[in-house]
This record gives C-alpha cells, structure tokens and sequence, in this order.
C-alpha cells in the first residue's frame, strides 16, 4: 500500500500504521481516508498529501 | 516609538529591531524587522503576543503606559515563534493573567518552550469567540500559515484583524502605518517575506484568503505581528490582493540566472545564457552567489517565472554556495516555473546534470537540457549557451505575457 506525504509540514502517512490516534486502524488504505481525515501534525487535509517517491 | 493607539482602546505596544539584519538566523532583512504587540482596554485587558525575549523591557514599559501590567486580564498567543513569544514567559510572571488563549497546536508548542504546566491555558479554535466586554475577539485558525499553532485574532466591533506572520514585512521604522511608506519598497518587503517564509504554504494563503471572506470578515485595520499596518481601505484591498497575486505564482516573464564560478567559465555562460534571453526579448537578473545572499535570490525569484543555475563541476559535485542556494529554494517549494542549468568542467562534468536533477524534483521544467562546457567557453560554448538561455526564453515567453 502506498504511503503519502503532506506537502505542508511533511508528515507520512503510513497505511501499515494507519493513525489510531484518530480512529483510523493500522491497514487503512490513504484513498479510504474519511474526507474528513486532517493531517494529524498540522491539520492539512487530504487534498494536500501526494503520493510519496 | 511609543505606544501608538491604533483603534479607540486598542494599541500597539511592539518594539522596532534597527538592529535585526539577519531574521531567525536563515534570512536577511536589510530593512531591520519589529515584533507587533497590542493590547486592549476593555472591561478585560488583552495583550495580543508578545515580542523576542530580548525586547520583553521595551514592551513591559511600552504596555505599562497605558496599564499597569497586573492588570492585563488575558494573554492571547497566536504563534509560539519566539519572536513573538519569546518574552511570553516574562509577561506571564509580570501581568499574571486569568487566561492564556492559544490554538491547540499551539499549546503543544507552548508546552515545548516553556514550563507550562501553572499557567492558565485555554485552547481556541476557529470559530471560537471570546468577550472582553464591551468587544469581542473571535479567533481563526491558520495552520501552517507559517507553522500548525498559527492563528488570527479578529475583533469585529473595531474590524481589526490581528494576522500575526500573515502580511507581514521586515521594515523597522520611525511610523507605524503602510500609508506612510514609498509603496514600492513596501511592496519589495512583503515580497521578501513571503518569498522566504511563506512561499511553502501558498495553498494555505489562498484558502485562508478564501476563509476569511467566507467569514465575512469586515477588515478596516489589518495589523501584522511584523512591520507596517494596513489602514485604510485601498490599503487592506492592497496587501490582500498582493497575497493572492503571490501565492498564485503564475509565471512572470522574466528569468533568475544564479551561478558560482571558479577561474570564471561559468561566469561566461551565464552571461551568454543572458543574451539568449534578450533574443527572445525575457528580462533577466543574474546574481553571482558569492555577492548575493540565499535569501536576496529567493526575493528575486518572486519576479521570475524561470530559474537557470550554473556551478562548475568541483570534485565530482556543485560547489557549495550552488548547493546552499538549491536547498533551500527547494525548501520554500517554488511552484510554475521553468529550469535551466549549466557549469564548465576539467574532466568529469557532473555538476549540471546534478542541478537539472534538482530542478527536476521541484517539478521545474526544463527545455533544454543541461549544458556543460570543457575548461574555457570557446564560440560554440557560448552559441550554445545563447540557445540555451533563447530556448528557455522562448518556452517562457509563449507562457505568459508579462
């Protein structure tokens, strides 16, 4: 699965790890995200992550 | 300068930095700088940010003009940055306050400079709105505008929006307002300060610029934590229109050719590079890194709507200044604009083909590609340079008009 970066503060999100801290579970692919999903260092939403290299 | 009243109960108690040449130890700022503060009087007394640790005597004094400190009710910190919240700690010994507002990532930030575990803080969030009495002040989130605690304090009843970094200039200066200020170097000074800390967050500009008409902020006094203020209506329209005008970064026709050199090869292309230019009538600056600063050049890019960068190949490598420069204009993330690059060499020949490669990762298109030059330019060393620079003025030209 593929990760993505915010391209504001530079945080990766990682779909192994999901983000547990915001209810997303470990195995949550980037595309099935909530559209309510924010970047959790800065807040950024998903329209701001691109796929990272 | 003393405390000046901005609004009926509203002042600015900051402090000008003539001093301050070099701004957070990454950026010059030959104009000096100041650190905005204000306060209001109301049936609460609010001091809105606070100013680098150094200056925290200037704005006690400044602040004790108008009440004594014990008397301020609430501190509120729209960004932890220790220019404004370096002498938060001394001000928060001296007034005592009953609150200190501050966004949630910022109170993490907080928590990261200082021992802020006696202190009164309350996280705001947009839309949340705080009354002072006879006011109030209703905050606005700007994550990342320039860092995830940024935020706005906006107090509808004297339509002042207290922006913090947001339309910020580094100018120390003897008045207070835009209006007084030639607007031409204005207009340079809040290009400066973008093109070298806001840059990366341009997407956050327009979203913000958005935000705030969607929230229908009726702004009669725009006051940045840095710099001049913005007080009449062609002047907030101004500096509003400038931001969006610069976050957009729609090609300009004009291009940056920034080199080193060594016995002055690369020096010569560059040059040659420049008449190509001309040929496709593209204006163009050429700055030599050793006598112009990172932060000059990334000033002068908010003009360009090409970069063209030369270093001579040296052990294999850029040499440094090329380096530093490409760094960090990667850094501020340039959007819209097209690559060039360029260097003599002895034997090996990396050095182009290295920059093309940065350029390449800021997504800079390129329509030439890189051209290296053995030892001395000879004729066809500088036609080719010249077809080059033609080439690249070409493709720019046809993508904007001015």
């Amino acid at each position: 699965m593929k990760k993505y970066v915010c391209s504001l503060c530079g945080y990766e999100y990682d779909p192994a790890e999901g983000d547990p801290d915001h209810g997303v579970k470990p195995g949550t692919p980037f595309d099935l995200l909530p559209a309510t999903w924010v970047c959790p260092l800065c807040g950024a939403g998903k329209e701001e992550f691109e796929a990272a290299e | 300068m003393a405390p000046v009243e901005i609004r009926k109960d509203l002042f600015w108690v900051g402090t000008a930095d003539f001093g301050c040449r070099n701004f957070h130890g990454y950026s010059l700022a030959p104009r000096g700088t100041s650190y905005n503060a204000y306060l209001l009087r109301d049936e609460k007394t609010v001091l809105f940010d606070t100013v680098q640790a150094h200056a925290a005597p200037a704005l006690l004094r400044h602040l004790e003009e108008i009440v004594p400190a014990e008397k301020v009710d609430y501190i509120v910190v729209n960004h932890l940055e220790q220019d404004h919240a370096g002498a938060l700690d001394e001000m928060v010994r001296r007034c005592r306050p009953e609150k200190i507002f501050c966004s949630a990532p910022g109170a993490k930030s907080m928590a990261g400079y200082f021992d802020t575990r006696d202190w009164p803080v309350q996280t705001v969030k947009t839309g949340d709105s705080i009354s002072t009495g006879r006011r109030h002040v209703s905050f606005v989130e700007t994550r990342m505008l320039h860092w995830p605690d940024s935020m706005f304090s906006y107090i509808p009843e004297e339509k002042t929006l207290i922006s913090n970094d947001a339309f910020g200039q580094n100018i120390a200066s003897s008045f207070l307002y835009a209006d007084q200020a030639e607007r031409s170097d204005l207009s340079a000074a809040v290009e400066e300060y973008f093109y070298n800390i806001v840059l990366p967050f341009s997407s956050q500009v327009l979203k913000t610029l958005d935000l705030a008409a969607e929230l229908k902020l009726d702004i009669e006094l725009l006051a940045p934590d840095h710099g001049l203020i913005f007080r009449t209506p062609e002047d907030v329209a101004f500096i509003l229109a400038k931001y969006r005008e610069l976050a957009l970064q729609k090609p300009r026709k004009k291009a940056l050719i920034f080199y080193d050199t060594m016995w002055q090869s690369t020096g010569q292309q560059a040059l040659a590079i420049a008449d190509g230019l001309s040929e496709a009538d593209v204006p163009y600056r050429i700055m030599f890194l050793k006598n112009h600063h990172h932060s000059e050049v990334m000033t002068a890019l908010a003009s360009c709507g090409a970069v063209i960068a030369g270093s001579p190949t040296h052990n294999n490598g850029l040499l440094p200044l090329v380096v530093a420069m490409l760094t960090y204009m990667k850094g501020l993330r340039p959007q819209n604009r097209l690559g060039g690059a360029f260097g003599s060499y002895g034997w090996s020949g990396e050095a182009p083909g290295q920059i093309a490669d940065i350029l390449g990762s800021m997504k800079m298109e390129q329509p030439a590609p890189p051209l290296k030059c053995l030892y001395k330019p000879k004729k066809e060393d500088l036609e080719a340079a010249r077809a080059l620079g033609r080439s690249i003025g070409r493709e720019l030209a046809a993508r904007c008009a001015v």
